[in-house]
């Protein structure tokens, strides 16, 4: 066990570069839920994704030319989803998880050829002046180009959606296809290339697994991350800030075991502190915002506090009775991401109180008059 | 005057159906056309021809003597056609302005298209703010939205899908004025109704459909209203007959019920009191949107109520849920037939099952009886004149007014103590819509007590012994219906319940 | 020009035949997948569909096989099938199968080396309460939370193999397995072992727990109050809240139940076919019994054969890996493909689809 040994600057890198596939998946499949089409293959179409992306760039030797492949990979993929619920009207859960299964079949079929093979390697692109701030340079500016597109498509996404005319229409179709058909949208065609664009991204999100972040082939690479994306999607309520803030959370918690797992330390030993500290963080940021705004109800923040320290304390708690015991220690490191997901859904839902907030025409189908 | 449009052997079959068959007729520069006919007469096929939504198989249209040809909704638009839905076009989640620049081809930048929605609105009578989320207007306000949308593109065509079945007397006489002024402009409006006062005030010319056909044009200012319904309808109605009866025991009683539903866009019901006693007909009138879904909810017992607000019989019952409601004899028919009273894919059967296992003793120890349930269904189709090829057709096959005849027999044939029914002949044909109101009349007659919550005056006035209106979840104190004049109904409708009594007795002539 | 017309209803006869077509149609796509790939397509499909029951050369080891492989298959989507007529997606069937083989096996390896008759009994209860209370947490995140089933199930799934690893290694682990990952093997402990008990059917109990699931199911939806609601719920939520239909309960009803039945499933399993819990326990039955389940159109029958057929798949596959060294892969994508091909199919149930001349204008 060796605390010191994990290095902050380390720990920052490898949580960008974890959280960049789930950002991209992420902010596709949020664009086709805003469109008003709820597709549950988004593990699918990034392990095509992944098994595209590695075997372009394989052939060709360049990772870029990888990268494309990867998204097209995916948009072709997510045109069968497209097929089925667009224009045979067929329900889209069972469709998307038919997608998961297509995908995932087929990515372990093309790959089989790839298995030990290694992808040519991925250029950092540092950023030039920023690169040299201590700490923050190594951390966030020298990268690879993948990161900076990932946060510009982010940024992109937010602009496209509340400025232009686009946008509008995009989540005029979401809201109300029949009110949208009935203006003359083409609904169908608007919910076709929003599919087609949520698959290109749940690609390249799959492309970065494969090619950068581990970066070999394997079946089952993305490991239930296209998933993760789908629950970051309903976390963010819609909304790409969110979605990046989201992912990044995921992409820390990634890093803080992979770290803790090399260095070697239970995750029992930190993480009720980790807990409480984030309590401590809660109250400060919402007895500022509350003094700001002057409206700070005191009774549910302390109560929201109160919750945060008796977590971390239980936590403790464990790990001491337990006596740190590795087999424990393991399970509840592997499976923090999945564990954790859940207790955010479940947070999240709470919080608006049945009332989705979601796209109102989210899984329904649409059918033209 | 100078001919605007024209329109020539429109034809347009759908399979199994002629929706329009030859029909031609044509709007002059700066005439108010009334384009009259039942539910299913084919005025929506007609007007969505006009709008470029779908496609004459075959006839033409001319637009300004030119050939038009529309090929979607901007077609339409970019020559000078608009059009304000029945059930609007809008985006509850969006707010104002973005709605209104969804309905136009080339949108100013944000800020302009806020500022003349603002002075266009204003110039017309209808102000309307465009920051405002349009989930949180009330339903004239939307419609305001959908007109200024379409004023905004300067129009020379304005086709009006029913505009006043959402609004109060009030808000019908500002929005004539609108269009009245819009006429002295010079654009021209095909009006689309089927209440025939408002054509003979306000339309120049009118055309009557009646199943896909034209079946005359007339001068709505010069033929009496008799006359056009007679037109419309092509038979003579079974008008129900009203019994007099003495007022029994209290039945249900509401008192100061207060409600706020979990959907955001819901109406929230405020202070609502109200009583009905056996063999009485209770009216509820209002613009949909008002709390009507609500209210409904809380007699039926899909939502509910707190302790002590609402009683059966003295007892209460606000926290029971559906099935101990129907088991004391509170009996409803929502308003939505397809997906809220009935399932559409199960046949008129299990759709029986729905609501009937109790009453009708349909089960035993959890199982239920099919042949039972069977005869009942079959009982009720027969009873109530349900056109359908068998008890086992899924209840979607229905037309409308067949299912609606079900719905309300289904529940009436339980002999409920109180049935409440919500919009129970909309969208239904004249016909149906006579004998439901009759079977209403009838159940009443034998001593249980109806709400019966409707958008359509005429309804309430001709079935109702008492008549309230809900308005923005307030409910008017309830009133006897007989000898209430259009201007205090319209005040009951418009939230206004300072009318005194003394006010109500003098003065309408019986 | 095709135009789709709308049916007045769904069609009966197509509810059957497009099952049996899309089997058909995924045949033909195979084949020609199978064909790209250089092998001759007819021998491909014969070896996958045809030689594993009536080639006398395999016969004999893949006959007892199907039923093996079809129980799970057809308990998990029997169970699957109640939720999702209702409209309740539980995904998770994989993870409730893993913990009900944990939970369960943990029972019986409690009492070795005791022999008992109660043991088996016991450990069929645990194994079905496990999944039971593993199909509860989405549940009750649903219910009390309105956090979606979708999601919560199969993060479960993930967890649950996350367990299952984590007792392999430690609680679990074998004391006499020299240090090997996986527990003692409960099919050679006489009071855990589930054994085959018509010799020469692959007949153990968990394929009678099938049988008896398709039967309970069967009664439940054509005659019980609650699989009418279940339908109800499913057809229409709003009707089926009018109608006072508890949703709530039929949430809890739907995911314990079904996760109840995988469970089971993962119990005989360990206890048969598996032996033992392992890093490796799950193969996958959770995921393709929700292809049964559809194939099946939902209905007990319906899922029975289809649990065949897809039984039939994998051992087919397997064959065909063995003889033609198609890849493993190969019978995954076909199963995908034979949802997709049922999916779009589907059109055909609710839509007439007509052949028009070109409108004239």
């Amino acid at each position: 066990m060796d605390l010191g040994s994990i290095s902050l600057v380390a720990f920052f890198a490898s949580l960008m570069v974890a959280s960049t596939p789930i950002l991209l998946a992420a902010l596709g499949e949020m664009i086709t839920e805003r469109a008003g089409v709820l597709n549950l293959g988004v593990e699918g179409m990034m392990i095509i994704g992944a098994i595209c992306g590695f075997a372009v760039a394989v052939e060709s030797g360049s990772a870029a030319m990888g990268f494309i492949g990867a998204a097209v990979g995916g948009a072709l993929l997510s045109m069968l989803f497209a097929l089925l619920t667009q224009f045979l009207y067929a329900t889209q859960v069972p469709s998307g998880l038919a997608l998961t299964l297509v995908g995932v079949g087929l990515a372990s079929f093309i790959g089989q050829p790839y298995v030990g093979e290694s992808p040519p390697a991925v250029a950092k692109m540092a950023i030039p002046v920023l690169e040299h701030i201590p700490f923050f340079g190594p951390a966030v500016f020298q990268h690879d180009a993948m990161v900076y597109i990932s946060i510009l498509l982010t940024i992109a996404i937010w602009a496209f959606l509340k400025f232009t005319r686009g946008g509008l229409i995009l989540r005029a179709v979401g809201e109300n296809h029949d009110a949208a058909h009935a203006l003359g949208y083409k609904v169908r065609l608007v919910r076709v290339m929003a599919i087609g664009f949520g698959g290109a991204l749940a690609g390249l999100g799959g492309a970065y697994i494969s090619l950068i972040r581990v970066p070999q082939w394997t079946d089952g690479i993305t490991a239930g991350i296209g998933w993760i994306a789908l629950a970051i999607v309903v976390f963010a309520s819609w909304k790409p800030g969110r979605v990046l803030f989201g992912a990044y959370l995921f992409g820390g918690l990634t890093a803080l075991q992979l770290n803790l797992q090399a260095a070697n330390v239970p995750l029992l030993l930190v993480l009720p502190y980790l807990v409480m500290l984030s309590g401590v963080i809660y109250l400060a940021i919402a007895v500022a915002a509350g003094s700001w705004k002057k409206t700070l109800d005191v009774k549910p923040t302390l109560k929201t506090f109160a919750q945060f320290i008796g977590t971390g304390l239980v936590l403790l708690l464990i790990g001491v009775l337990t006596n740190y015991a590795s087999s424990l220690d393991l399970l509840l490191l592997s499976s923090a991401p999945f564990v954790a997901t859940i207790v955010v859904l479940v947070v999240i839902s709470a919080r608006s109180k049945g009332a989705s907030n979601g796209p109102a025409m989210l899984g329904k189908i649409f059918q033209a008059h | 005057m100078t001919e605007l449009l024209k329109l020539q052997g429109l034809t347009k079959a759908y399979p199994g159906v002629i929706a329009n068959d030859d029909v031609g007729f044509s709007i002059a520069k700066g005439e108010v056309h009334a384009l009259l006919g039942e539910n299913g007469a084919g005025k929506s096929t007609l007007v969505k021809m006009i709008y470029g939504l779908t496609k004459p198989d075959s006839g033409t249209m001319t637009l300004h003597g030119a050939s038009y040809v529309p090929t979607s909704p901007q077609a339409a638009r970019a020559a000078g056609v608009a059009m304000v839905f029945q059930h609007f076009s809008l985006f509850e989640a969006l707010n104002v302005a973005e709605n209104v620049a969804l309905g136009m081809e080339n949108p100013p930048k944000m800020k302009d298209l806020a500022k003349s929605i603002r002075d266009v609105s204003h110039a017309y009578g209808l102000p309307l703010d465009p920051d405002r989320t349009v989930g949180d207007l009330s339903a004239g306000e939307r419609q305001r939205v959908e007109i200024i949308r379409c004023l905004l593109q300067d129009p020379k065509l304005l086709i009006m899908d029913e505009p006043t079945s959402v609004l109060t007397p009030q808000e019908v006489e500002i929005l004539f004025k609108t269009l009245r002024q819009l006429q002295s402009e010079g654009t021209s409006i095909l009006y689309i109704s089927h209440k025939l006062e408002e054509i003979r005030s306000l339309c120049d010319g009118a055309t009557i459909l009646r199943l896909g056909k034209v079946v005359g044009t007339c001068d709505p200012r010069a033929t009496s209203a008799r006359d056009m319904a007679e037109l419309m309808v092509g038979e003579t109605l079974h008008i129900p007959t009203r019994d007099a009866k003495a007022s029994g025991a209290e039945l249900l009683a509401i008192k100061d019920l207060n409600y706020a539903p979990k959907n955001p866009f819901g109406t929230r019901l405020k202070n609502l009191s109200l009583t009905v006693h056996a063999g009485e007909v209770l009216g509820i009138g209002g613009v949909a949107g008002n709390g009507q879904d609500e209210l409904l909810s809380m007699l039926s017992g899909e939502a509910r109520a707190q302790t002590g607000t609402v009683a059966l019989e003295g007892k209460e019952i606000g926290k029971l849920g559906p099935n101990a409601r129907r088991t004391l004899g509170l009996l409803a028919a929502p308003e939505e037939r397809l997906g809220h009273a009935a399932a559409p894919n199960m046949s008129l059967i299990e759709n029986t099952a729905l609501t009937a296992i109790i009453r009708k003793d349909l089960s035993k120890n959890s199982f239920i009886n099919w042949t039972k349930t069977e005869s009942f269904a079959k009982d009720i189709i027969a009873t109530f004149d349900v056109r359908t090829p068998s008890a086992t057709a899924a209840a979607r096959s229905l037309s409308g007014g067949n299912l609606q005849k079900f719905v309300i027999g289904r529940e009436v044939m339980q002999d409920p103590k109180v049935l409440v029914v919500n919009q129970p002949t909309w969208g239904v044909d004249a016909s149906a819509a006579a004998s439901i109101r009759q079977a209403l009349l009838d159940l009443a007659a034998s001593g249980a007590a109806v709400i019966c919550i409707s958008q359509d005056l005429d309804e309430l006035m001709e079935i109702s012994d008492h008549f309230a209106a809900l308005n923005e979840g307030r409910l008017s104190t309830p009133r006897a219906a007989k000898g209430l004049s259009i201007d205090e109904i319209g005040l009951m409708m418009g939230g206004s319940d300072t009318v005194s009594d003394t006010q109500t007795t003098e003065g309408v002539p019986a | 020009m095709i135009s789709l017309v709308k049916r007045p209803q769904p069609s009966k006869a197509w509810v059957v035949a497009t099952p049996i077509l899309a089997v058909i149609v995924t045949m033909i796509l195979g084949g020609l997948l199978f064909a790209a790939m250089g092998k001759d397509p007819f021998v491909a499909i014969r070896t996958i569909f045809w030689d594993p029951l009536f080639n006398p050369d395999f016969a004999a080891y893949s006959r007892p096989q199907l039923l093996v492989k079809a129980a799970p298959l057809i308990l998990i989507a029997i169970g699957l099938s109640l939720g999702f007529k209702a409209g309740i997606w539980n995904i998770g069937a994989e993870g409730q199968y893993i913990i009900g083989a944990i939970t369960g096996a943990s029972v019986g390896l409690a009492f070795y080396p005791m022999e008992a008759w109660f043991i088996f009994p016991l450990m069929i209860i645990a194994g079905a309460l496990g999944g039971f209370l593993w199909g509860l947490i989405p549940a009750l995140c649903k219910t009390k939370f309105n956090a979606p089933e979708i999601l919560v199930s199969l993060m479960l799934v993930y967890f649950a193999e996350q367990i299952m690893i984590a007792v392999s290694l430690g609680a679990l682990r074998n004391p006499e397995g020299n240090g090997f990952p996986g527990s003692r093997n409960l099919a050679q402990y006489a009071s855990s072992a589930n054994p085959e008990l018509i010799a020469g059917t692959g007949a153990h109990w968990g394929v009678m727990a099938a049988f008896a699931a398709v039967v309970a199911a069967y009664v439940l939806l054509s005659k019980h109050m609650l699989g009418f609601q279940i339908r109800v719920t499913g057809e229409s939520p709003r009707a089926a809240g009018f109608a006072g239909i508890n949703a709530n309960r039929l949430i809890i009803f739907c995911l314990g139940t079904s996760g109840a039945l995988a469970g089971l499933a993962g119990l005989f399993e360990v206890t048969g076919p598996a032996g033992q819990i392992t890093t490796s326990f799950n193969t996958g039955y959770g995921f393709t019994a929700i292809i049964v389940a559809f194939l099946g159109r939902l209905n007990p029958i319906g899922i029975l054969l289809a649990g065949l057929l897809l039984a039939l798949t994998f051992i087919g596959g397997e064959l065909a890996q063995f003889m033609l060294s198609l890849p493993s892969a190969s019978i995954q994508v076909f199963q995908g493909m034979l949802l997709m091909t049922l999916l779009a199919m589907d059109i055909f149930v609710n839509y007439k689809v007509i052949w028009r001349k070109k409108e004239a204008v």
